[in-house]
Parts: structure tokens; C-alpha cells; sequence
């Protein structure tokens, strides 16, 4: 196991080759490694004003005092942060020409989940036709937001056009002093989204990465930061639920939610990152730091995520609800099949008075799979009147998988309720059969069985969202039953 | 011939249930199969879905000239055969309407059709619901969820009405109903009735076949049937108990 990370590692750093780059077009990289150098380079690439390298310099020497996080229930192969290349330039991915030339099996997945042809041409690198092209949906979606002040952006686009936002609010929620994966990604984050909603404005629209101008190279460091000023609204949706193939395998990134008084923001992810093959070989990792924080009264933050692709995922939502009367939520799904590693929950800190949160964990483990919940809910001493409810449900299936749930609970006064849930269960011999002798097969009664558990999160998603995670649950699963 | 069973042996890890069963089914036909608890009669109801905690020792299982032992339990509910269960299990989350459009449209596709779309499906529902006469929200709840043992198998005669099957196999379904339910049960069933189908219905009481008049009776004993007659079997067997059958043999 041990050489597998640096196997892989290495096909990246080779993988200028293998992945048949266009030589042509100019195509830069960083030197391999980390140092200020290297930070320096970043910025430079990027063109980026001192504040940021300032910023990034900072994070990066508070970086090399820190050491990986050693407390989740994972299993991490050492990683060799000296060979990673940090900075790419933007064309990483040949284009294909057309369907033909992209991997059956990836076609196969996109039928599977219904995904239209345009969309499977743009998720799998293929040209797609000028006229057709979804940048002149981009600009209309543009328009229609500017008309109400909000700002969607990339973040690198957010730190020249809107200094003085990014200024005020990057590392409001997550200092890059908080650990050890938000200072590297505060030290060489590549890129993300900037998401700004104005006084007062619902967001007539639900915010996509998909329609983000540069949406196509994310990147392995990415940073996202959403703020929402008094009495705005806005719901954001990231992620894919199509497979997300990428030769980086570390992951590592940062987003940062802030509320302000009334404000509220509905943030749904559906993470679909490479799981590695059957035998454990490959995957990404992904170490990511999401925070929110409900700043003024009355503010609301809700998180709604389904987990099923990555090797290893380390992740916690969290919420720090400062303001009296916010709220927060946390809706999770996550799944884990042959040996991926889950190790995700979140983070519920109450510190203003009547402050209610609610977290709703849904597990889900197959093949040799190990998957935890970790939940903090912590209520101060001046949270007084809060409430908590928690609920925490693993669901086994077959019996060579783990299923960990770690809750803390920590309150500091008395007028506060927290109630916490758990139960553990397996998808039955009498349920399957039931399922089969309705003309059901094994797959799809499974398919069925587990979206019945996770339907009370999955009811939190977009509309069109929902449909397609459920059939990704599915494809999640196959054959692993039976 | 819709069902032909002939010398059919199955047991348990190790443990032989059914000792030799034979049994012919025709379209149009209703078999009623009694007998004391615990003689084989679950386990045959069992057998002839195909789970495959049984094993098959001897004997065949002919289904419209197909020997059933070559199908999946899934290939064979696509082929007609229904289990209406003793005790149908809970799929939380899971709501009957999606769980029915799910099977309906796996057969379907078995069957070389097109699936239905989602409104001729609702009608459908609509008018087996009226069929079974269910005027609840019952088809919105989660599949047997927190369901009343009558709700259960009202539930489950729902679902016969929705496959139309041609073989329909009623395991006890007439167990812990009051005698409204019991009704109901019997009325879904009567109304079910053509001559293309046919029904094996197992019961302990003789009660259920006051409503759904059987056109045989076969008694089941320690894994055999010893006694086949007409409906008037079954009133004998209540008035004279079980035992006369063990005496008799």
C-alpha cells in the first residue's frame, strides 16, 4: 500500500505525457515542490496584488509548523508534499473531438445517470460546437445577476475586480492558522468561486459551479467563498454528480460561508471524486476545510452533501452560529464501497442565545469500507435556550465493512436541549427478497432500499440535483450486494 | 397446466421440509392448501418464489411448461408468480407508489414493453386502490412502515391487483385480520379472479374460504399433501380438527 500515493503522484508529474498535451500551446509549470518559491511563483502567475502573497506567505510559514491531523478514523499512506507539483497553467486537458474518444466506461455512468449529450461532451473534455457553446448562457446568467448587485465569480477574478471583499472576508471563517490542510490551501490555492449576495437580494436563481465562467479547472486547491449581507438569500450548488476523473490526488480545499443578520444560504454539494478501483488502487483524497457562520440574528446556514466518490474523504461541515435565534444544518449522505475511507460530519458551535441546529448523518457502507460520523455540538455558555437534534444512522451492507460513530457533545448551560439519535442497520435477506419476488433485481432493490434511507437528506437537494444523486447512489453500489 | 409440482423434496440446512409434494394447478382454478402449523406450508409458498435458503433436493417445478428451477426469483415474478407474504416486510423511505412503479416497470421491461408513463401508472393506482378498496393515503407511505397487520396485507393484495399475476400464492394472508379485513382481503381476490389466473391460497382456518370459495382443498402434513378434495373438505376439517387427518393416517 505504502508505494501506491507516490505511483500516482508520479503519473501526475508525468502526466503531461501520458495525457497527450496539446504542444502547441504554452504550458507552465511550477517548479515541483513546496517552498515560498513556490508561493512566490503562484501568486506571480496569477498576477495577484501584495495583499494575497502577503496572505499566502503567511499561511505558508504557519504551514510547515503544523503536521497532518493524526485523530480522524483514516488509514492516510504517508504523502510526499515535496512532490506535488503546486501550479499548473490553466490547459490541462486535451480535447477530444468527439464522444468516440472518450472512455466507454465514463459513457456508460453518464447513461446511467441521465446526463444530456452537451453536458456529457462538457464533462468529459470534448469540443463542444461555438454556437452551442454555453458561453453565451453564461453571459445572459451574468447579466441577469448583475442587475441585482450580486457578484458570481471565479475567486482570482474576485481578488482584482472586489479587493476589498475578498480583504474582508477570506479567513474570516477559516483562519489558515486552523489546520493543517486550510494553511497549505491558504499558501497555493489555485482557484474557486466568489459568490457575493447584496442587501436585501433573494437570488432569483440557483448559484452552479456549472455555470461559473472557468468552471472546467477547478483545480486541486480550491477556495470558495460565499457572502451573504443582511436579508439575502442565496442557494449554491457545487460539484457533479457525474465521475470527476483528475490525475491530482491530493485535494485540499477551503470554503468559507458568512450570514449576516437575516441572511441565509443553503450550500448542497454532491462529491464524485475518483474512489480508486475495486482493489483500493488509486483515488483522491480529499481534505477539506467548509465552515459558515451565521454572524448577525436570525441567520441561517444549511449544508446538504452527498458523499460517494474519493478514496479517502475527510470532511466537517461546520457552523458557528454567533448571531441570537441563527440557525444551522447539516444534511449528509455519505457513501463508502470496497476501500474507500469516509471519516465526515460536522461542527455545531452555538454561541449566541435560542441558537438551533440539526444534523442529520446518513452512512452508508459496503465492501470493505470504513465510515465515520464525527460530530461536534457545543453550546457555551451564553447560548442559552438552544436546542441541537441530531440523528445518526449507519447502514451496512455485507459484513466486511465498518460503520464509527464518534459525537461529542459539550454544553455549558443548563437551559439548553441537545438530543442525539443513532442507529445501525443492514439491508435484510427478507427485504432483497421481497424486492426480487415484486420482479425487482438485486441492484435495483438495493438502489431502492438505500435511497428509502437517505431520502430525508436527499429531499434537502435542488430539485434536478435530487434526481441525479439518487441514481448515483445506485451506480455507487452496484455490485455490492449479492 | 399453469402449475405442475411433482415430487418435490426441499429442506433447510440440512433439514428436509417438503417430503415429496405434488400438486397441479390449472387457469381458473383456486387451491386451497391446509394444514397444522409448522408442516411445509410457508416453505412451499417459499420454494415456488424461489428463495434460496431452500435448497431443492428432488423433484420439478413446472410453471407454464417452464421448469421454475432454472429462474431467478426476480425472472420468475416477471413471468406472473406472486407471493402475497405472512408477514410483509418494512422498506423505510421507500413510498409504495415508487416502490409499485418500480416493479411494474421492471416487468415491463421483461416483457418487452415500454414503461408506463406516470400518468397512465396514477390511474392505474387509482383504480386498483378502488379495486381493493383502499380510500386511504396508503400508496404516499413508506412500503409496510409503521403499517397496522390489516393495512399490511390490504397492502399486499394492493400490489397482486397492480402485477396482475397469473399465479398468485396468498401465504397466510388471512392470519391476524378482523373479520372486515378479512373481507376486504377476499373481496380483492374475488374480483381478481378470471379464468386466465390461477390461486394457491394457504390458511390455517377454514374462516377465509367462507369468503373466497376454493374449487380444491389439500391438506398439508409433515411435508405432504395426504388429503385432496373438494370445498367441502374444508368444512369437515373444521368441524372435525386436525387430528382426525392424523388418525387417518
Amino acid at each position: 500500500m505504502g508505494n501506491e500515493p507516490n505511483n500516482i503522484l508520479d503519473a501526475y508529474t508525468t502526466g503531461e505525457y501520458k495525457y497527450g498535451f496539446h504542444s502547441d500551446i504554452e504550458t507552465e509549470y511550477a517548479p515541483i515542490g513546496l517552498n515560498e518559491d513556490t508561493v512566490r511563483y503562484i501568486s506571480a502567475r496569477k498576477n495577484e496584488p501584495e495583499f494575497m502573497l502577503e496572505y499566502r506567505l503567511k499561511a505558508y510559514r504557519h504551514w510547515l509548523t503544523m503536521k497532518m491531523p493524526k485523530w480522524p478514523h483514516l488509514e492516510i499512506p504517508p504523502i510526499d508534499f515535496q512532490d506535488i507539483i503546486y501550479y499548473a497553467a490553466p490547459v490541462k486537458k486535451k480535447e477530444l473531438s468527439s464522444l468516440d474518444e472518450v472512455d466507454p466506461e465514463l459513457l456508460e455512468t453518464f447513461k446511467k445517470l441521465g446526463i444530456s449529450l452537451e453536458e456529457q461532451k462538457k464533462l468529459s473534455g470534448v469540443a463542444v460546437d461555438a454556437v452551442i457553446d454555453s458561453v453565451s448562457v453564461k453571459t445572459t446568467f451574468s447579466e441577469t445577476l448583475s442587475k441585482y448587485g450580486i457578484i458570481f465569480c471565479s475567486f482570482s477574478e474576485a481578488v482584482h475586480n472586489h479587493p476589498d471583499l475578498v480583504k474582508k472576508y477570506m479567513g474570516s471563517v477559516v483562519p489558515y492558522t486552523d489546520n493543517f490542510f486550510a494553511a497549505l490551501n491558504s499558501a497555493v490555492f489555485s482557484d474557486g468561486s466568489f459568490c457575493f449576495i447584496p442587501k436585501g437580494v433573494r437570488c432569483p436563481v440557483e448559484l452552479s459551479t456549472y455555470f461559473r465562467i472557468n468552471a472546467a479547472n477547478t483545480g486541486q486547491f480550491e477556495r470558495t467563498l460565499i457572502v451573504a449581507e443582511e436579508e439575502a438569500y442565496v442557494s449554491y450548488m457545487e460539484g457533479c454528480t457525474a465521475p470527476q476523473r483528475d490525475e491530482n490526488q491530493l485535494h485540499a480545499a477551503v470554503v468559507e460561508i458568512v450570514a449576516m443578520k437575516d441572511a441565509s444560504v443553503k450550500y448542497s454539494t454532491v462529491q464524485n471524486w475518483y474512489p480508486g478501483d475495486k482493489h483500493g488502487k488509486g483515488g483522491i483524497y480529499n481534505f477539506v476545510t467548509k465552515r459558515g457562520i451565521c454572524k448577525g440574528n436570525n441567520a441561517k446556514i444549511s449544508w446538504t452533501q452527498v458523499e460517494t466518490g474519493s478514496a479517502i474523504t475527510w470532511k466537517y461541515p461546520s457552523c458557528i452560529l454567533l448571531g441570537d435565534n441563527s440557525v444551522g444544518e447539516f444534511y449528509s449522505v455519505a457513501v463508502t464501497n470496497n476501500y474507500q475511507q469516509a471519516d465526515t460530519g460536522t461542527k455545531m458551535l452555538h454561541l449566541g442565545r435560542n441558537t438551533k441546529s440539526t444534523i442529520m448523518s446518513k452512512g452508508i457502507s459496503a465492501g470493505r469500507s470504513n465510515n465515520s460520523y464525527r460530530g461536534l455540538v457545543r453550546i457555551s455558555k451564553n447560548a442559552i435556550n438552544s436546542r441541537n437534534y441530531s440523528q445518526c444512522d449507519s447502514l451496512l451492507l455485507g459484513d466486511k465493512c465498518g460503520a464509527h460513530t464518534f459525537p461529542y457533545i459539550q454544553t455549558e448551560n443548563k437551559s439548553s436541549i441537545v438530543e442525539h439519535e443513532a442507529t445501525t442497520s443492514k439491508i435484510s435477506e427478507d427485504q432483497l427478497f421481497y424486492c426480487q419476488q415484486r420482479g425487482i433485481d438485486t441492484e435495483s432493490a438495493v438502489g431502492l432500499i438505500v435511497n428509502g434511507y437517505a431520502k430525508e437528506v436527499l429531499k434537502q437537494l435542488p430539485m434536478e440535483f435530487a434526481v441525479e444523486a439518487q441514481k448515483l447512489l445506485s451506480i455507487s453500489l452496484e455490485g455490492s450486494v449479492g | 397446466m399453469l402449475l405442475k409440482i411433482t415430487n418435490l423434496h426441499a429442506s433447510i440446512k440440512g433439514k428436509e421440509i417438503l417430503k415429496g409434494i405434488n400438486l397441479e394447478v390449472n387457469k381458473g382454478e383456486v387451491h386451497a392448501i391446509m394444514g397444522p402449523n409448522g408442516t411445509g406450508k410457508s416453505t412451499l409458498a417459499s420454494v415456488i418464489a424461489g428463495r434460496d435458503v431452500f435448497d431443492v433436493t428432488e423433484g420439478e417445478i413446472l410453471y407454464n411448461t417452464k421448469n421454475l428451477m432454472t429462474l431467478s426469483v426476480e425472472e420468475r415474478a416477471r413471468e406472473g408468480i406472486f407471493l402475497g407474504f405472512q408477514y410483509p416486510v418494512e422498506i423505510p423511505g421507500v413510498s409504495i407508489t415508487n416502490f409499485m412503479r418500480t416493479a411494474v416497470n421492471e416487468i415491463r421491461k421483461y416483457r418487452g414493453f415500454d414503461p408506463l408513463p406516470a400518468g397512465e401508472f396514477l390511474k392505474m393506482m387509482e383504480e386498483k386502490k378502488k379495486l381493493v378498496e383502499i380510500t386511504s393515503n396508503l400508496t404516499n407511505r413508506s412500503v409496510n412502515e409503521g403499517f397496522s397487520g390489516g393495512e399490511k396485507k390490504r397492502n399486499e393484495i394492493f400490489q397482486m391487483a397492480m402485477l396482475e399475476p397469473t399465479l398468485a400464492i396468498l401465504d397466510e394472508t388471512d392470519s391476524g385480520l378482523d373479520i372486515d379485513a378479512l373481507r376486504v382481503v377476499a373481496n380483492g381476490v374475488n374480483k381478481l379472479r378470471t379464468p386466465e389466473n390461477g390461486f394457491v391460497i394457504i390458511t390455517h382456518y377454514q374462516r377465509l374460504l367462507d369468503y373466497i370459495v376454493p374449487d380444491f382443498v389439500h391438506v398439508l402434513y409433515e411435508g405432504r399433501i395426504v388429503k385432496s378434495g373438494g370445498k367441502e373438505l374444508a368444512i369437515e376439517l373444521e368441524e372435525k380438527g386436525y387430528d382426525w387427518i392424523k388418525e387417518q393416517l
